[in-house]
């Protein structure tokens, strides 16, 4: 361990905003009257002054290295007096308040590999997780998916490509979902679909064992003595592979090669517009984990997409799309498989069953 | 640093396409550093052996404080042992993500100093994240992010580092100052961010409007997002631009899309019953220049949303159905006390408070923390006639 220097601050909280803002900002905080899109990739903020800001927006992976970074500021500094901000779906975009620099900027930027748009009814970066860059207990990696993912989609972000309404796209690597993969439009969730494979002759000294056995919503954790060893056993049968014990307890590994995959999911949203927030409904229980470009996992995002755009109304989101033409015909236009894993079986199930008659026959 | 490069053939080839590659992005750290160099190289194993290379995180942190930091490392320690170990530092961004080029500079020679090289900006809670550091670095990365103005965010079972939407610094629907809200509440709240003391974790997201482009409704275990309560404003002639331009086809496009039919147009003018509606957005998504959100502007505060571990996943509830914003955050500040204080004592080891609440039942939950019930709080009333009657000694 280094030795503690002198000077030790803490508590100091984040740096305060306000430091960072363009002047443009500054002078028209709270006071912004309308907005455009003059192009794809870029937004025209108007004040009530009639000032204005442009903001261009950037892909970036998410993952980054100083030197891309260093890039950005460099960026900033040549087109818009040095700011520059991060969206909440991790693409930068650059702050420019003179009209005649926006192309320029494109250009660079375009030339430096990070292209502009996933503005208005497009399909913009993926919210994403660490996967296997970063994480214990990811069931996929995160990264090369989303990049396999969008390099397919990619005429949907920079607007050769049109969508009824925004598309929003979420990845998480297991069920604890770092990203709001459960209200998405559509989402790829890595899954695991075997019971732990317990290290008995470490459990004991890793892990507690009651806090190991509570951790299971299903109990299907007891204690048990294997072969010499305090440890626990897993009725297989009710295990629902959540990963919850493998969370409280190291030795309780759920990592599988063969086993592991991504499930896909469909219709969520958060917005209030028009319709209330939905969580994201099950389109296809397994895909297997396929590296480098995960084909399977593309092409059935892809298939998704393109059978919505080519039907949804103009503003409908996939949920909304989907509610109104119902489930059954959803998965017919789609043509993937209904199975039992489409029916709920946990908690409040029952709530997911139909009772009515209004089906939309067709044929 | 002039060290050989990890072979990745199976990662190489997602360099290819247009898409901006994180492979490129490593590569880049690769090259001047080791730690990064290692860490290539093991993702590149876990695309051949199809699982991943990370344990469990161990007790690691920066001194006085018990979050902040997520312990790494890897199970292949001798093969890769620049990155055996490989701890997360989460640092607590600037509200609203904005920053100069100046800071960002700073930043990168903090972590060019003591770790991989490698982040991500940002996590998604909000952080910036300094991805990549060796135990020993972390007391020394710590005491530079504060030389330059920087703390650490969130992690276990704290409050999480807040975050919020740009808000009212560059857009005009925003209906309450997120940003200067998101930096109140964080530094007011220091001490329960930094020293975790709670069942679980506690995740605050601030957005401006009902759009919610933070997804603070899903996200977040107190979602605050900006609503107003009088009428939508027109400005006519704005209108007649949308008219004219014939972008827009107002019947189609805007009123056979409210939910609610509140809209009435005979080609000229519009007349919204704002009694029926329920401040969706969609007209004014459609017609940002025509309409905007009204003057009574404040928020309403839901809470509980959560991913599926453990009971399944949830989406935030109404608690305050609205609440002005413009005069102070000490009811707030209050709300989140009396909050912890109930689930701090009652809810259980990594439950979080929307479980809680559906343990206990959102109606006691409501008499423990002093609020009253309100229709608004509530889709439609129960369906079962198994109520938990309390008699007082009189009715009895």
């Amino acid at each position: 361990m280094a030795a503690t220097p002198a000077k030790r601050t803490t508590d100091i909280g984040p740096p305060h905003f306000e430091q960072f803002l363009p002047p443009v900002i500054k002078k028209n905080y709270g006071k912004w009257k309308y907005h455009e899109i003059p192009r794809q990739g870029v937004l025209m903020h108007v004040a009530e002054s009639g000032d204005k800001l442009w903001s261009v927006r950037a892909a970036t992976p998410r993952l980054m290295s100083i030197e891309t970074i260093r890039l950005f500021a460099d960026l900033a500094d040549e087109f818009c007096d040095g700011h520059l901000r991060f969206t909440s779906r991790n693409n930068v975009e650059f702050l420019v308040v003179d009209e005649a620099k926006i192309e320029p900027l494109i250009a660079r930027l375009k030339k430096e590999g990070y292209p502009v748009g996933g503005m208005g009814a497009s399909i913009t970066n993926i919210v994403h997780t660490q996967g296997w860059v970063h994480c214990h207990s990811a069931a996929s990696d995160a990264s090369g998916v989303v990049k396999s993912v969008m390099d397919e989609l990619f005429p949907y972000f920079d607007g050769s490509q049109k969508l009824p309404a925004k598309l929003r796209i979420a990845f998480a690597c297991c069920l604890n979902m770092c990203g709001a993969v459960h209200c998405s439009d559509i989402a790829i969730l890595g899954v695991h679909r075997r019971a732990p494979a317990i290290k008995h002759e470490l459990l004991n000294s890793q892990c507690e064992i009651p806090s190991t056995v509570s951790a299971c919503p299903t109990g299907a954790i007891r204690p048990a003595k294997v072969d010499g060893h305090d440890s626990v056993e897993v009725i297989e049968e009710r295990c629902m592979f959540c990963a919850n014990c493998y969370t409280v307890c190291p030795a309780m590994t759920l990592n599988d090669p063969v086993n592991d995959g991504l499930s896909i999911w469909v219709g969520g949203k958060v917005s209030n517009a028009r319709h209330e927030p939905m969580f994201s409904k099950l389109a296809i229980p397994f895909l297997p984990n396929n590296p480098p470009r995960w084909p399977e996992a593309v092409a059935a995002v892809k298939n998704i997409v393109e059978v919505y755009a080519g039907h949804a109304r103009k503003y409908e989101r996939m949920g909304e799309w989907i509610e109104r033409i119902g489930w059954p015909q959803f998965f017919k236009l789609t043509g993937i498989e209904f199975t039992k894993y489409h029916i709920d079986d946990f908690k409040h199930a029952g709530e997911t069953f139909r009772r009515s008659l209004h089906f939309r026959h067709s044929e | 640093m002039a060290e050989k490069l990890r072979e990745t053939p199976l990662l190489d080839e997602l360099q290819k396409g247009p898409w901006p590659s994180f492979v490129t992005e490593m590569k880049k750290s690769a090259a001047k550093n080791p730690m990064a160099n290692d860490q290539m190289g093991i993702l590149e194993r876990s695309y051949k052996d199809r699982i991943g290379h990370w344990k469990h995180g161990g007790l690691v942190g920066v001194m006085g404080y018990g979050g902040g930091v997520i312990g790494r490392y890897s199970d292949l320690p001798k093969e890769y042992p620049e990155c055996s170990e490989f701890h997360t530092i989460r640092v607590n961004q600037p509200a609203g993500w904005f920053y100069t080029s100046e800071v960002l500079r700073k930043l990168c020679d903090v972590w060019e100093k003591h770790g991989s090289g490698l982040t991500n900006m940002h996590g998604s809670t909000g952080d910036i994240i300094l991805l990549g550091a060796k135990t020993a670095a972390l007391e020394p990365t710590f005491s530079d992010l504060t030389e330059i103005g920087f703390d650490l965010g969130g992690s276990g079972s704290d409050v999480r580092t807040p975050s919020c939407c740009c808000g009212q610094a560059r857009c005009e629907w925003a209906c309450y100052d997120t940003m200067g809200f998101t930096h109140d509440l964080t530094m007011h709240f220091q001490d329960e961010l930094h020293r975790p003391a709670f069942p679980y974790k506690f995740k605050f997201k601030m957005a401006g409007c009902p759009n919610d482009c933070v997804a603070s409704v899903a996200r977040s275990d107190m979602s605050i997002i900006g609503t107003w309560r009088d009428n939508i404003q027109i400005d006519q002639k704005e209108l007649n631009a949308y008219v004219k331009g014939g972008r827009v086809d107002i019947q189609e496009d805007v009123v056979d899309r409210c939910p609610t039919g509140c809209i009435k147009w005979d080609g000229k003018a519009f007349a919204i019953d704002n009694s029926n509606c329920f401040k969706c957005m969609h007209c004014i998504n459609v017609m940002p220049k025509a309409l905007a959100p009204g003057k009574d502007r404040g928020a309403t505060i839901l809470l509980g949303s959560k991913a599926p571990i453990i009971g399944g996943a949830l989406l935030s509830s109404v608690l305050v159905p609205f609440i002005k914003m413009d005069e102070g955050y000490d009811d707030i500040h209050e709300l989140a006390e009396a909050i912890w204080d109930l689930w701090g004592e009652h809810g259980m080891n990594r439950e979080r408070v929307g479980e809680f609440i559906q343990r206990i039942g959102l109606g006691n939950f409501l008499e423990q923390i002093g609020l009253d019930p309100e229709p608004e709080m509530i889709m439609h009333p129960r369906t079962n006639p198994y109520i938990f009657f309390e008699l007082d000694e009189e009715e009895e």
